[in-house]
C-alpha cells in the first residue's frame, strides 16, 4: 500500500498541469466570434467547450413581430453563405402552409440558385480550409472562383450575399436574360479550376498527412449529435434531404448522395469536394430546361397562415436547415424556430477533437464549415 | 581611392591606408569598425525593407493579386511607410510580463542575425570576418537566435506565445542538425571550413555541379532545414497564425515587433546567402570548364551582381514554398527531421565521402 | 529491403505531390497580368454594376419634377426595419374634394437592409432600387433622406 502511495506521489509530481486557453471570440481560425475554451496538456486537446452567443441577434424573436414575407430577408443574415437555401426554406414553409403550388419555373430556378449557393459556400469553405492549414494562396483561388457566382447573383437577384430572392409565392424577380449564358460559362470555367484545387491542396502530401486519420466521427455519434450535411455524410450518415425528402426540383434530377464511411477530416474534405462536382451536374441538368411560365404566383397583400404548426427543412451547404412556424392565424407568426445545422454540428467538436493536437482542432473545425451567425441566430 | 566593381580589396585597402596615415592604429580600428557597423546597419535596413516588399509582391503574383500599389509608384514606398508606422506605435507590455527578458528578447534575435551576416562574403574583398572555421561560426551563432524566441514566448506571459516558443525551440534544435550535416557534406567536398576558401574552391565549377548527386541532395536538405530554421512557412509553427494568432510575438508591438519581423527577413537572407556561398559558388560567376568565350562573358558581370542574383533566386524558391504549401503539424515537423532528413543526410555524407575519396566528382 | 523501397517511394511520391502544387502556383506567378483584383477607386468609370443591384431606394422624377408616389404607405407597412416613413398631406382639388398626397417620403438609409420588399409592394412603381453603393458619410444624420424632391408633385394619371 505504501509502495503504491509512493508511486502515486511521484507520478503526481511528474504530472504537468493542464491549462485552459481561450480560442476566440477573436481568433483567426474561429471565423467569427465563436469562443472555444480549450483544455490543453502541452499541445494535446483534452476538452473543448464551445461558448456561443457573441453574435446572437435574436432573429427568431424578431420574426414574431414581422410578416411572413419579411421573415425571409432575416434568414439571409443567419447562414449568409446559404442565403438562398434559407430563403427557400421559409418560402416553402409558408407555401406549404397556405397550400400554394408554385410554377415549375420557380422550382427549377430555386434549385439552380440553391446549388450555385452551395458551390459558392463550398468554394469559400475550401479556401478557408487551406488558409487554416497554412496554405494562404488557396484563399485567393477560392474567392476568385466564388466571385463569378456572386456576379451571377448580383445580376439576377440584385445582391451578392443577402439575396432575398425566394419569397413566399415564388421569386423576387425573373431570371436575368444573361443568366443561363453566365451560369454555363461559369460551369465550363470552374470545371477546369476544380482539378486545380485538387492539385494544389487535396493531393499535397503535407495536407493529406495532416488530415488523413485525424478527428474521427462515427456514424452512431453523428446521428446522436445530430450532425448533418457533408460533415454527417462523411461519417456515413445518409442525411441528404435533397435525396431523401426532395423539395423544389430535386426529384427531377439525377445526382449521387456523396457518402463516405471513414469519418475523418480527410473524408469530410473529400465529401465536400465531390459535392461540388455533383452540384455542377445538377445545375447542368436543369439550366437548359427551365420551363416557361410565371416567376411567382399572385399572393395576397397580407399573408396570413392558417392556425397550426408548420415545419419545412432543406439541405443547406452545412446540413439540415429547418423552419418551424407556429401560427395563430394572424399575419405574424406566434413563434418561429430555426433549426440551424451549424449549431448541432458544432457541439460534436468536443467529442471529435479530444486527444488530438491544437493544429488538428483547427483542421477539424475547418471541416465543420462553421458560420457563426448560423449558430447564434 | 581605387574603386573597382570586380574586386573590393583595393578599395578597402586604400581606405585602410588612408586612415592609417592620419590616425593612430587604435583610432583607425575604431573608425573602421564604425564604418563597417554602419554599412551593415544600412544594408540590413534597406535589404530587409526590400525583402518585405518583394515578399508581398511575389505572394501577390502567386495569388493573382497586385500587391501594394498605393504608396509610391507600384507601392514601392509601402514598406517604408509601414516601418514609420511601426516606429510610431505604442510599445505595449503585458502587466505580468518579465520586463527584463521581455525587452531583451527582440535584441537577442536581431543581434544574432547581424553576427551571422558578418561572415558572408558579398563580393571579392567584401566580407568582414574570414575565420578558419567560418561555417562552424555560422551554425553556432545562428542557433543562439532560438534563445531570443524562447525568451520572447516565456516572458510575454501569454499561453499562445509560450506554445509558439516551445514549438520553435523543438523545431530549431532539431533542424540545426540537418543544417549542420548538410554543410558538413559540402565541407567534405571543399576540404575547408573557411568561407573564402570555399568560395575560392568554386572558381571553375560551383559545388552543386561539382558534387553532383550528393551535393544536390544536400542543397535541398539545406533549403528545407534552413526554411525551418527561419520559422517560415510551411514550417511557421512558431507563429502559426490560424492556430496561435501570432505565436511568440503575440504580445509585441511597435518597434520590438519590427525587430522580430526584420530578423525573420534577415534570416531568410542569411539562409539564401549561405546556400549561395556553399552550393552556388558565392560571388563566383557561372563557369563551364571548356567554353572559354562563355566564361569570359560571364566574367564581365561583377561578383556583387552574381551574389545577389543567386541569393534572390534562392529567396524566391523559399517564397514559392511558403505560398504554396500548408503548414506542418508539430509532430510531423519532428518526424520529417528525425525520420527523413537526418537519415538522408547521414547517408548523403557517406555518399559524398565516397565521391570525394574515389574522385568521382567533376 | 522492401521497407527501404517503400520508404524511398514514399519520399518520392511526397515530393511529386509538392511539385504538382508548386506548378499550379508557378503558372499564376508567371502570368501576373492576369490578376483578378481591381484598383477600386481608380476604376470607377469602368465599374460594371448590375442593373438590378440594390444599393439604395430612390424615387425617380421626370423632367417636370414629377414622381409617381401617391403616399399610400404600403412601402412603409412592408418595410421590415422601419426605414421608410411616409408623411402625407391633404390636397383640396378643384372640385372641392380632398385628396391624400405625399408630403415627405422619408428614407432612413442607415436602417435599410435592401430587401426590395418596398419596391416590390409599391403599387405605382414610384420607388426603385438605385445602383449607388458608396454610402459612406461623415455624419449619420445625412443618411436620413427625403426621397421626393422639394416642390415635386405627382404625375398626371397615377392613381392608387
Amino acid at each position: 500500500m505504501d509502495e503504491l502511495r509512493e508511486v502515486m506521489i511521484t507520478t503526481d509530481e511528474i504530472k504537468t498541469d493542464e491549462y485552459l486557453i481561450n480560442m476566440g471570440p477573436q481568433h483567426p481560425s474561429t471565423h467569427g466570434v465563436l469562443r472555444l475554451l480549450v483544455q490543453l496538456e502541452g499541445e494535446i486537446v483534452h476538452n473543448v467547450q464551445p461558448h456561443i452567443g457573441y453574435i446572437h441577434s435574436g432573429i427568431e424573436k424578431m420574426a414574431e413581430s414581422l410578416s411572413y414575407p419579411q421573415i425571409g430577408h432575416l434568414t439571409d443574415r443567419m447562414d449568409y453563405l446559404s442565403a438562398h437555401q434559407n430563403n427557400e426554406a421559409v418560402a416553402l414553409c409558408v407555401e406549404n402552409a397556405l397550400q400554394v403550388e408554385v410554377p415549375d419555373r420557380v422550382k427549377y430556378i430555386r434549385t439552380i440558385m440553391s446549388e450555385l449557393s452551395r458551390l459558392a459556400s463550398h468554394q469559400l469553405w475550401w479556401c478557408v480550409m487551406g488558409m487554416d492549414m497554412g496554405a494562404l494562396t488557396t484563399f485567393f483561388y477560392g474567392l476568385r472562383d466564388r466571385e463569378d457566382i456572386l456576379d451571377i447573383f448580383e445580376e439576377t437577384c440584385g445582391a451578392r450575399l443577402t439575396v432575398n430572392y425566394s419569397i413566399p409565392g415564388g421569386l423576387m424577380f425573373d431570371i436575368h436574360p444573361n443568366f443561363q449564358r453566365d451560369v454555363k460559362a461559369f460551369i465550363k470555367k470552374f470545371k477546369t479550376k476544380l482539378p486545380e484545387y485538387d492539385r494544389l491542396l487535396s493531393g499535397n502530401v503535407i495536407f493529406t498527412e495532416r488530415t488523413k486519420g485525424v478527428g474521427f466521427l462515427s456514424k452512431e455519434d453523428a446521428i446522436a449529435y445530430g450532425v448533418t450535411g457533408p460533415t454527417g455524410r462523411a461519417s456515413g450518415f445518409a442525411c441528404d434531404l435533397r435525396k431523401h425528402r426532395p423539395y423544389s426540383a430535386y426529384d427531377k434530377v439525377n445526382f449521387k448522395e456523396i457518402l463516405s464511411d471513414v469519418g475523418d477530416t480527410y473524408a469530410r474534405y473529400q465529401v465536400r469536394m465531390a459535392e461540388m462536382w455533383e452540384s455542377m451536374s445538377i445545375i447542368e441538368q436543369l439550366i437548359d430546361n427551365i420551363p416557361e411560365g410565371d416567376y411567382a404566383v399572385k399572393m395576397k397583400g397580407v399573408v396570413k397562415l392558417p392556425e397550426g404548426e408548420f415545419y419545412q427543412r432543406v439541405e443547406t451547404a452545412r446540413g439540415e436547415f429547418g423552419v418551424f412556424i407556429v401560427s395563430d392565424g394572424k399575419k405574424n407568426p406566434y413563434r418561429v424556430k430555426f433549426r440551424s445545422p451549424g449549431f448541432s454540428n458544432l457541439f460534436a467538436i468536443n467529442h471529435i477533437a479530444k486527444g488530438w493536437k491544437i493544429a488538428d482542432l483547427v483542421a477539424i473545425m475547418s471541416t465543420f464549415d462553421l458560420v457563426i451567425p448560423d449558430i447564434d441566430r | 581611392m581605387a574603386f573597382n566593381i570586380y574586386d573590393f580589396t583595393t578599395l578597402t585597402k586604400s581606405i585602410h591606408e588612408g586612415l592609417s596615415s592620419q590616425f593612430s592604429p587604435t583610432a583607425t580600428l575604431a573608425i573602421e569598425w564604425t564604418i563597417v557597423g554602419l554599412a551593415y546597419l544600412l544594408f540590413v535596413a534597406l535589404f530587409g525593407l526590400f525583402l518585405v516588399y518583394a515578399e508581398r509582391k511575389v505572394c501577390a503574383a502567386f495569388q493573382q493579386r497586385m500587391g501594394p500599389m498605393r504608396v509610391g509608384p507600384w507601392g514601392l514606398l509601402q514598406t517604408i511607410a509601414d516601418f514609420i508606422k511601426l516606429l510610431m506605435k505604442e510599445l505595449i507590455m503585458p502587466k505580468n510580463a518579465d520586463k527584463f527578458l521581455y525587452n531583451l528578447a527582440p535584441f537577442i534575435v536581431i543581434i544574432v542575425s547581424f553576427l551571422v551576416i558578418s561572415v558572408i562574403p558579398f563580393a571579392p574583398g567584401l566580407a568582414t570576418f574570414d575565420f578558419d572555421i567560418g561555417i562552424f561560426f555560422v551554425t553556432a551563432v545562428s542557433s543562439v537566435g532560438v534563445i531570443g524566441i524562447l525568451l520572447a514566448g516565456w516572458s510575454s506571459n501569454n499561453k499562445y506565445s509560450l506554445i509558439g516558443a516551445m514549438r520553435s525551440g523543438a523545431q530549431i534544435v532539431s533542424y540545426e542538425l540537418s543544417v549542420g550535416l548538410s554543410l558538413i557534406t559540402m565541407i567534405i567536398l571543399a576540404g575547408t571550413m573557411q568561407i573564402s576558401g570555399i568560395v575560392e574552391g568554386q572558381r571553375d565549377m560551383w559545388f552543386i555541379f561539382k558534387g553532383h548527386v550528393p551535393a544536390i541532395i544536400a542543397f535541398f536538405v539545406f533549403i528545407i532545414a534552413g526554411t525551418a530554421e527561419t520559422n517560415r512557412g510551411p514550417f511557421d509553427l512558431a507563429e502559426a497564425e490560424s492556430e496561435l494568432t501570432a505565436g511568440f510575438h503575440t504580445e509585441y508591438s511597435g518597434i520590438k515587433f519590427a525587430f522580430f519581423f526584420l530578423a525573420e527577413y534577415i534570416n531568410l537572407f542569411i539562409v539564401a546567402a549561405m546556400a549561395t556561398t556553399v552550393f552556388l559558388g558565392g560571388w563566383m560567376p557561372l563557369h563551364f570548364g571548356e567554353f572559354e568565350s562563355f566564361n569570359q562573358i560571364m566574367d564581365l558581370m561583377p561578383g556583387l551582381f552574381w551574389f545577389f542574383f543567386k541569393v534572390l533566386g534562392v529567396i524566391f524558391l523559399m517564397m514559392w514554398f511558403k505560398w504554396t504549401f500548408p503548414r506542418l503539424r508539430v509532430d510531423q515537423i519532428l518526424n520529417l527531421e528525425w525520420k527523413y532528413l537526418l537519415p538522408i543526410n547521414l547517408f548523403n555524407i557517406l555518399l559524398m565521402a565516397a565521391v570525394v575519396l574515389f574522385g568521382l566528382h567533376f | 529491403m522492401k521497407s527501404i523501397i517503400s520508404y524511398i517511394t514514399e519520399i518520392l511520391k511526397g515530393i511529386w505531390t509538392l511539385l504538382t502544387g508548386m506548378k499550379v502556383t508557378a503558372k499564376y506567378f508567371f502570368t501576373p497580368w492576369k490578376h483578378v483584383t481591381q484598383q477600386y477607386p481608380e476604376n470607377r468609370k469602368t465599374l460594371k454594376i448590375a442593373e438590378r443591384f440594390r444599393g439604395e431606394v430612390i424615387m425617380p422624377h421626370n423632367e417636370n419634377n414629377e414622381h409617381k408616389c401617391t403616399g399610400c404607405g404600403i412601402c412603409e407597412i412592408n418595410c421590415p426595419n422601419g426605414s421608410i416613413e411616409i408623411i402625407t398631406k391633404s390636397l383640396i382639388l378643384e372640385d372641392g374634394k380632398k385628396k391624400r398626397a405625399i408630403d415627405q417620403h422619408i428614407y432612413h438609409l442607415g436602417m435599410c437592409t435592401f430587401c426590395n420588399l418596398c419596391v416590390k409592394a409599391c403599387p405605382t412603381g414610384a420607388i426603385v432600387m438605385g445602383q449607388n453603393f458608396e454610402h459612406a458619410v461623415w455624419d449619420r444624420s445625412t443618411l436620413t433622406k427625403v426621397l421626393n424632391q422639394p416642390g415635386s408633385k405627382i404625375m398626371e394619371g397615377v392613381k392608387d
